[in-house]
C-alpha cells in the first residue's frame, strides 16, 4: 500500500488569525495529504507531542506574531530532545530575511514568506518528504 | 533495537510508527499484528458516533479527562473522512482535545477513512489492537459522523454512545436512521440549547418499547460538553453498561462475535487479493469482456467458471 504524507499544521502564539493556515490546509488536502490541524494558540510542547503521536512526516507552523525567533528554536529543541528530529519542520509568516537565514541554518527546513503560492508549498513538502530516509527496522 | 521492541518497552513514538505501519499496510504489517494480538483484549473500547458537529470530540475529551483522573491510561482514535476526489483529508478532531497531559497517560491518533464507508477506517480495528497491546485501559473511538448509521463502531467497541443534539430533529428520525439499534447510551449534547428537553422526552418515549424487551435501560443523558455538565453522569452510565454486559455474558458473546468477524475479514482480504491477482492473469480479459458486451455471454456464467479456475472453490448457491 502507499505511504501517505501526513503533516501537522499548527499556529502557536497569541495572534488569532488562522485564515492563512486554513488555506494551506485545504491545499495540502487537495494534494492528497492527510492534514492534522490542532487549532490556535498551541504551545511548542503540545505541537511536538501531537506530531509524535500522529507520526507525521512534517510539522508546518505559521507565526505572524513576531515570536518566530523563540518559537521555532523551542520546537526544534523539543523535537531533538524527544529524538523526533526526523520530523521536518517548516513554516511561514512575516519573517525578515536575516531571521529566515538564521532559522534555516539552525534546522528549520524551509520558511515561506508572504507571496509564496500554495503550489510552491505543496511541491516543497512532497520533495522534502521524498528526500528523507528513515533508518529503522520494524520487526 | 527494532521499532517493535521499542513498542514493547513502552515507547510512545514507536507505538505511533507501528500504527502508521499498520495503517499503510506496509510489508509485514500482518506479522506485526500477529505479534501484538495475543497481548490485546484487556482494554475496554467505547465508541462515540452521531451527526457532524454534535460534539463527539468534545465528549471524548471530557470523558477522557474523567478517566485520566481515575488513574487510567487512555488511547483515543478519531476518524475523519478522506476526500474521495483527492485522497487527502483534513483531520480536525484534535482541536477539541488540546491541553491533554503530555506524560504518556493519553495518546491521541487521528485517522482518515481512506475509502471506507462504515464510519471508521478499514485499519481502525487493527489500530485499536495496537493501542490495547500497548497497555491502555480504555480506548475511545470517534466515528466520522456523516449522519448515516455507522455500523463499524458496533463491531469494534464494547459500549456505543450515540451523540445527538437538540437540532437533530425528532427522535423518530433517529429511529429511522437505525441509531436505536447501535446505541447503548444516548447523549443529547448541547443541552444548553433550546429544545433539549423535548428531544430527551421524545427519545425516552420511543425507547420505552425497546426497553421492555431488553434488560438494559438504554439511558438518555443530557450533556453539555463545553460546560463539563453531566459528563460524570455519562461516565456512570458507561460504567453501568460495562457492568451489565459483563455480568450478563454479553461482553464475552460480543467479543466472540467480533473475533468471528475479524477471522472472516482476514479471509476475505486474502481472497479479494487472490481474485484481483487472478483477474490480472487472464490474458484474454478484453475478449471475455467483449463477449459479455456483445451479448454472447454473461457475467454470471463467466464469473462462476473463473472462480472455479482460481482455487477449485465451488461458488455457493
Ligand atoms: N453550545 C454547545 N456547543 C458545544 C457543546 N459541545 C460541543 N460544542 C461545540 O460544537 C462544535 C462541534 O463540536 P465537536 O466536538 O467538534 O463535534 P464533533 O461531533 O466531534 O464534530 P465532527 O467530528 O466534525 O463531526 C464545537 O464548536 C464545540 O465547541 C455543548 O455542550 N454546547
Ligand atoms: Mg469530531
Amino acid at each position: 500500500m502507499s505511504e501517505k504524507i501526513r503533516v501537522l499544521l499548527a499556529k502557536p502564539g497569541l495572534d488569532g488569525h488562522d485564515r492563512g493556515i486554513k488555506v494551506i490546509a485545504a491545499a495540502f488536502r487537495d494534494a492528497g495529504f492527510e492534514v492534522i490541524y490542532t487549532g490556535l494558540r498551541q504551545t511548542p510542547e503540545n505541537i511536538v507531542n501531537a506530531a509524535i503521536q500522529e507520526d507525521v512526516d512534517a510539522v508546518g507552523v505559521s507565526i505572524l506574531s513576531g515570536a518566530h525567533m523563540t518559537l521555532f528554536p523551542a520546537i526544534l529543541n523539543l523535537l531533538k530532545e524527544k529524538k523526533a528530529d526526523q520530523i521536518i519542520l517548516f513554516g511561514g509568516g512575516i519573517i525578515p530575511d536575516e531571521d529566515v537565514a538564521a532559522l534555516e541554518k539552525s534546522g528549520v527546513d524551509k520558511l515561506f514568506t508572504p507571496g509564496a503560492t500554495t503550489e510552491e508549498t505543496v511541491k516543497y513538502l512532497r520533495e522534502a518528504v521524498a528526500k528523507r530516509k528513515r533508518d529503522e527496522k520494524i520487526i | 533495537m527494532t521499532v517493535l521492541e521499542k513498542f514493547l518497552s513502552g515507547d510512545q513514538a514507536a507505538l505511533a510508527r507501528i500504527i502508521t505501519f499498520i495503517e499503510d499496510r506496509q510489508e509485514k504489517y500482518r506479522e506485526v499484528l500477529a505479534r501484538l494480538y495475543p497481548q490485546s483484549g484487556r482494554a475496554v473500547k467505547i465508541g462515540f458516533t452521531g451527526p457532524p458537529g454534535a460534539g463527539k470530540s468534545s465528549l471524548v475529551n471530557s470523558i477522557a479527562r474523567l478517566l485520566l483522573a481515575r488513574g487510567h491510561r487512555i488511547g483515543i482514535i478519531a476518524v475523519d473522512p478522506t476526500s474521495p476526489f483527492t485522497g487527502g483529508a483534513l483531520l480536525g478532531d484534535r482541536i477539541r482535545m488540546v491541553d491533554m497531559p503530555t506524560d504518556g497517560s493519553v495518546y491521541i491518533r487521528s485517522m482518515a477513512t481512506r475509502g471506507s464507508s462504515g464510519g471508521l477506517a478499514a485499519a481502525t480495528g487493527n489500530v485499536a489492537t495496537a493501542l490495547d497491546a500497548f497497555g491502555f485501559d480504555f480506548i475511545l473511538i470517534e466515528t466520522v459522523g456523516v449522519g448515516q448509521v455507522e455500523l463499524d463502531i458496533v463491531d469494534t467497541c464494547d459500549t456505543v454512545i450515540v451523540v445527538l443534539v437538540p437540532e437533530s430533529g425528532d427522535a423518530i428520525q433517529a429511529l429511522k436512521a437505525g441509531l436505536m439499534e447501535i446505541a447503548d447510551i444516548f447523549a443529547i449534547n448541547k443541552a444548553d440549547r433550546p429544545g433539549s428537553e423535548n428531544i430527551v422526552a421524545e427519545l425516552n418515549m420511543v425507547l420505552e418499547l425497546k426497553r421492555n424487551k431488553i434488560e438494559w435501560d438504554l439511558p438518555v443523558i443530557a450533556t453539555e460538553a463545553i460546560n463539563n455538565k453531566n459528563i460524570d453522569r455519562l461516565l456512570e452510565k458507561i460504567d453501568a453498561h460495562l457492568g451489565y454486559i459483563k455480568t450478563s455474558g454479553l461482553f464475552e458473546k460480543h467479543r466472540r462475535e467480533q473475533i468471528k468477524n475479524k477471522l472472516f475479514g482476514v479471509m476475505q482480504f486474502h481472497f479479494n487479493n487472490l481474485i484481483r491477482q487472478e483477474i490480472g492473469r487472464i490474458t484474454d480479459l478484453d475478449k471475455v469482456i467483449s463477449d459479455i458486451y456483445e451479448g454472447k455471454s454473461d457475467p454470471f456464467t463467466v464469473g462462476e467458471s473463473l472462480l472455479k479456475k482460481i482455487s477449485g472453490i465451488q461458488p455457493l448457491h
